[in-house]
């Protein structure tokens, strides 16, 4: 489904990744690793298409995601680090904007979708009113009103309480069953068995290959 | 796709209305900043009738540039800027939502506040007609041209400066245009080629600026 073709990431002069390849089919979770700075967001934004690689390409369903944007974001879910939650909308607004602007499950049920993640009882309550990781589970609620096949996932554990982590693995291996695809990133310890995910650990290239 | 434009106009409403300074603030710098020429000034009716069209007009772009930072600013700080270039609807089209939104808020009150500020300057009615056209024309191209500035500043710390220097200069002949249509008007003569010419600009900006927005929106946030 997507496909990365001698993917290079140059930031600030210095060299991130080299000369990346590597698929993703359906069904298949892709976990990325590597220390702060590695360039893991950085590779996220490229696989989004929201900036541009140094050199080579992406490629959903055999096209460049930059050639047919329209088409690509019709199947793409980002869940950046911003969460891009509006303050002065409540919580139920803030769910209807992304259903409306988004694709999503015809018959999706945004109060189900806000029970799924814990959040009945705060409809009508503003954004800003709410804690950190209450506000991070707005935008998880996307999660259950989707019909986009490929995630792409920036620390979405990030200010979760436990529970609220295991309903969101659960979530996500679902997901996979259902054929979809994710590429994700996280410090945390995922309790998916092992089988399950695929791991691309992106590492500094050498010394005498880090500027250009 | 219809939905979504009423949707992002929509949002940005609701968020301006629970937010009410933001709004206020534009409007009320407009509305200070025109009152207070006559009291400086006296009240000579003949001296004030003859500089109005220009303190209302000169009044009008520094309040539309008092407005601009918070266009893109907000959505660019709390990330649904990214989100709403990963929509599946084309940008230059959730663009142009935005920035009708963005004229109601600031372009239609300064419309609707128009003729008490006329009586202030005691302009007289076919002036007043050509005031109020020519600023029904002028505040959407200034909202869309200032779109962009504020498109190529959006990722920059402290880009306010560099906005009204890159906005400045465009917004200059929508200014000469109206001041010299409303004179014209002050004289009983006819003033229908300068609304011919703000017109065609207005046309040029709609069909033009939305895709100038949207690609200087894409290299920001990169």
């Amino acid at each position: 489904m997507l496909e990365c073709r001698n993917l290079t990431c140059v930031r600030e002069q210095r060299v991130l990744f080299k000369q990346l390849n590597f698929m993703l089919s359906a069904g298949e979770i892709l976990h990325l690793e590597g220390p702060n700075g590695a360039g893991k967001t950085s590779l996220l934004r490229l696989l989004t298409g929201l900036s541009s690689a140094y050199s080579g390409d992406i490629y959903w369903q055999q096209e460049n995601i930059i050639k047919q944007r329209e088409s690509y974001y019709k199947a793409l879910l980002y869940l950046g680090h911003k969460s891009g939650i509006k303050p002065e909308l409540t919580v139920l607004e803030n769910l209807q904007s992304f259903q409306r602007l988004y694709s999503t499950q015809a018959d999706a049920d945004l109060f189900e979708a806000l029970l799924m993640v814990g959040l009945v009882g705060y409809e009508y309550v503003p954004a800003a009113q709410l804690s950190a990781g209450q506000q991070r589970r707005i935008a998880l609620a996307r999660m259950y009103i989707t019909d986009c096949k490929l995630w792409i996932l920036d620390e979405p554990f990030t200010s979760l309480d436990k529970h609220a982590v295991q309903v969101l693995e659960k979530r996500l291996i679902k997901h996979a069953e259902q054929g979809g695809a994710i590429v994700l990133t996280t410090h945390h310890e995922l309790s998916i068995p092992e089988s399950a995910y695929k791991k691309l650990r992106l590492s500094a290239p050498a010394e005498e290959e880090q500027y250009v | 796709m219809f939905d979504a434009f009423v949707q992002v106009v929509r949002q940005d409403l609701l968020a301006a209305f629970r937010h009410q300074s933001a709004i206020l603030n534009p409007i009320w710098f407009f509305v200070i900043v025109v009152t207070l020429f006559p009291l400086g000034l006296g009240s000579d009716p003949t001296l004030l009738s003859r500089i109005a069209p220009g303190i209302i007009w000169v009044a009008a772009l520094l309040a539309a540039l008092l407005s601009f930072e918070r266009l893109f600013k907000d959505d660019f700080i709390d990330g649904s800027l990214e989100q709403m270039m990963l929509s599946p609807y084309p940008l230059a089209w959730l663009v142009s939502a935005k920035i009708f939104g963005h004229w109601v808020l600031t372009g239609l009150p300064i419309l609707l506040v128009s003729p008490l500020l006329a009586v202030f300057l005691s302009l007289k009615m076919d002036a007043f007609c050509a005031l109020f056209l020519t600023l029904l024309i002028g505040t959407p191209i200034l909202s869309l041209l200032g779109a962009i500035g504020v498109a190529l500043t959006v990722g920059l710390r402290k880009g306010g400066i560099l906005l009204s220097l890159i906005m400045l200069p465009f917004s200059i002949p929508i200014l000469i245009f109206s001041t010299m249509a409303i004179e014209a008007a002050s004289f009983g003569q006819s003033y229908l080629g300068f609304i011919a010419l703000l017109l065609a600009m207005l046309v040029g900006a709609i069909t033009l600026a939305p895709f100038a927005i949207a690609a200087a929106l894409r290299v920001s946030v990169s």
